[in-house]
């Protein structure tokens, strides 16, 4: 199972999504320990986007990772041993998508498709899917998810 | 009571001198101790800052933007208090606004800012976590419009998306006396002047950021609480009517009940309402809703105005941000009969950054004045204002900010300086020196707009109370317990920068449990105490700005158009007054 950001037009702005995430994953309250990002194309005046991990078959960021921290999970995206990850952030090149980045500790923060954020979602934005579900390829998204 | 938060960075004013170019950090929990934050707390800074006698628009005037403990932490905190002494009534000046500030000020690290001092050439801030810059702002300071100057520092500045952004238009550079702060684009420090006070500091703009983190005592407790205040904003409809319609909800309400200030308050009902409705730029102009940072509710209407430009299907779109105020205000007040001008009149009056009661106030009053034939077409540069004509009044929104004559610098002062100089005092229609909200429901709404501490509409909802009164009969005695309530527990609420919008969720023992979660033990009879020390608080500043409550007088239009309540009796009005400063005061006082 993976998000899909699956109706992007109907995101206000919020951020409930990022607060939940980094809630539920840290000891501490912020926006920057989240593994969805939600930025504004051009300010406020213009929509916005949420760039999440798009669970890959393949991922290119289990391939680059030197220490084995990110490793390839069964249905799409990776398993994240954060003991094992040492800030190398060659993850965070690798990911075309831009959806990794590092928290204060310098470690990778990767999205674990739990789905606490889309349960925190007040416009159905996000949805759960099924890796490669046919109708993956036919939502309503413009640029990501 | 005062058991010392366990979280740390909630109490750090940043103190910045831009005569100096300087700026300091300091903790200050002695005063988040006592005041919490917000209204609290920055009333206390303003009594540390503020000199007496020090005029509005002096460079050592004070300016002091709050958040509360639940900024940042909670949903709905997402209001920032600015304090400041007012240049449009030379007394206390207390605005409000939301947008992503509250959420940039949190995570950059700071409770509250308090900025003194004048640049020597027009800067703007930019703060992120502790790093603070005074950058040259001369190739923007001029430009004529608010959203180009945010699209020009989201350019240069770092943090895409967290950030907020706010700045003043060319009506705060010229020191129109009701110049606004522009927040991110959509929403304001609107009321009272605060644009021509960071105006008169050469202060064109603040960016600020910050990626900080907050350590809560118990994770668990809070995820509880948070998860319950969460589901009661969504999923009840406590909140509905904002994120629906949004406040143009009560367009048609208001006019139904005649409590809708039409053409200069000659009247309490439209007859072009529906035209103008919620319901109207909902079905036919709204195309998107989006929030303040950390609220789900989506309150901010933006409309699209389309209009045609050129014969082969050439048009220019325009994105636009309504509420019920600024429909009265630029609608019936001036009795314009389309979304289209309402929307193209809010439009002017945002590039330039100024406060929309105000100006649609002041606007009406020369309406009447020019009907009248009490304003001669020098002194309009030939403007001939008449109710609906949208052509006329953008052209004098032009005027009024460029301040080309005398006439049109002292429309600039507002309302009440105008009326004294020219003379329509009758139906200059402020309260408390202030331009009034759209509101004619009655006795409370009267008196409630003068106690207030800002003379605002939210200071004690007393449009609100009259409605009530308006179903139920309420005595005089009732209204005024009602007032003295609203002023305090909106204290309260103000002091942890709660939108009041969410009001109905915040109870105090909604409050009580999130202020649990971060260390910050309070009562409800504590709460309630410290909600009429600030008000009395406020009030000392007010005297010392020299407001005193026994000089108001009131312009006679308020007592000769039919509010929802019937007429109003003046003598009624001053009696109820008494009973509050009774109550308020004791009988010394009265």
């Amino acid at each position: 199972m993976r998000i899909k950001v699956a109706n992007q037009a109907r995101c206000i702005g919020c951020f409930s999504c990022m607060m939940a995430c980094a809630r539920t994953y840290y000891k501490t309250v912020s926006l920057k320990n989240s593994a969805i990002d939600i930025q504004t194309s051009g300010g406020i005046e213009s929509a916005y986007v949420a760039v999440v991990c798009h669970a890959c078959i393949e991922p290119p960021c289990a391939k680059v990772c030197p220490t084995g921290a990110l490793v390839k999970r069964k249905g799409g995206g990776v398993v994240f041993h954060k003991d094992l990850c040492t800030g190398c952030e060659q993850c965070v090149g690798a990911c075309l998508v831009g959806a990794i980045h590092m928290d204060g500790d310098a470690k990778a923060i990767v999205c674990k498709h739990c789905g606490i954020c889309i349960s925190f979602c007040p416009h159905e934005v996000l949805e759960m899917r099924q890796v490669g579900d046919a109708d993956d390829a036919h939502t309503k998204t413009s640029c990501e998810g | 009571m005062s058991n010392k938060p366990s979280v740390a960075g909630l109490a750090n004013v940043l103190y910045i001198d831009l005569t100096n170019e300087t700026s300091k950090v300091v903790e200050r929990q002695d005063l988040h101790d006592k005041y919490l934050g917000g209204t609290g707390v920055a009333t206390m800074l303003m009594h540390e800052e503020f000199k007496e006698g020090t005029d509005a628009l002096d460079p050592e005037s004070p300016i002091v933007l709050s958040i509360g403990p639940l900024s940042g932490i909670f949903p709905c905190c997402t209001k920032v208090v600015a304090m400041f002494r007012s240049p449009l009534t030379g007394e206390f000046g207390e605005s409000h606004a939301g947008g992503r500030l509250a959420m940039a000020m949190r995570f950059a690290g700071y409770s509250s800012i308090v900025i003194t001092g004048r640049a020597k050439r027009p800067v703007y801030l930019s703060i992120y976590n502790n790093d603070i810059r005074f950058k040259d702002a001369s190739s923007i300071w001029g430009l004529s419009s608010t959203t180009n100057i945010g699209k020009i520092l989201r350019n240069v500045e770092p943090s895409a998306g967290k950030r907020s952004i706010i700045r003043i238009g060319t009506a705060g550079e010229n020191r129109i006396r009701y110049a606004n702060v522009n927040v991110d684009t959509y929403r304001h420090f609107g009321r009272l002047g605060l644009g021509a006070v960071f105006g008169a500091k050469n202060l064109k703009a603040i960016v600020i950021s910050g990626d900080g983190e907050i350590e809560v005592p118990s994770k668990s407790a809070y995820s509880k609480i948070y998860k319950e205040i969460f589901t009661n904003i969504v999923e009840t409809d406590l909140m509905e009517k904002y994120h629906n319609l949004g406040t143009t909800e009560n367009i048609l309400p208001l006019n139904e009940l005649s409590g809708l200030p039409t053409r200069n308050l000659q009247q309490t009902f439209f007859e072009y309402a529906e035209t103008i409705s919620g319901e109207n730029f909902a079905d036919n102009y709204l195309v998107r809703k989006i929030s303040c940072a950390h609220c789900p509710i989506g309150c901010i209407h933006i409309a699209m105005l389309k209009t045609s430009f050129g014969p082969s299907h050439e048009y220019e779109v325009k994105h636009i941000s309504y509420d019920y105020e600024l429909v009265y205000a630029l609608g019936t007040n001036l009795g314009i009969l389309t979304p289209e001008g309402v929307l193209e009149l809010i439009d002017r009056c945002e590039q330039y950054g100024v406060d929309i009661i105000s100006i649609g106030v002041v606007l009406a009053w020369a309406t009447e004045m020019s009907m009248q034939k009490r304003s001669t077409t020098e002194e309009t540069k030939g403007v001939l204002l008449k109710w609906g004509d949208v052509k006329n009044y953008l052209r004098a929104i032009d005027l009024i900010v460029e301040s080309p004559n005398e006439f049109y610098s002292a429309l600039a002062k507002g309302v009440v300086f105008a009326s004294k100089k020219y003379g329509g005092e009758d139906f200059a229609i402020h309260a408390g020196g202030l331009e009034i909200p759209g509101y004619h429901t009655g006795v409370g709404n009267l008196v409630g707009l003068t106690v207030g501490v800002r003379h605002s509409h939210l200071d004690n909802g007393g449009y609100s109370i009259d409605q009530k009164a308006f179903k139920n009969n309420l005595s005089d005695e009732e209204i005024v317990d009602m007032l003295i309530f609203e002023d305090d527990i909106r204290g309260v609420l103000t002091s942890l920068a709660i939108c009041l919008f969410a009001r109905g969720i915040y109870t105090y023992d909604a409050i009580i449990e999130a202020l649990a979660t971060i260390g910050i033990e309070r009562s409800e009879e504590e709460l309630i105490e410290l909600g009429r020390d600030i008000f009395m608080k406020k009030y000392e500043l007010k005297r010392k700005f020299g407001f005193d409550l026994d000089d108001v007088t009131f312009p006679s239009r308020f007592f000769e158009t039919a509010s929802t309540n019937g007429m109003i009796d003046e003598a009624r009005v001053q009696n109820v007054l008494s009973m509050y400063k009774k109550r308020r005061w004791g009988a010394d006082r009265t």
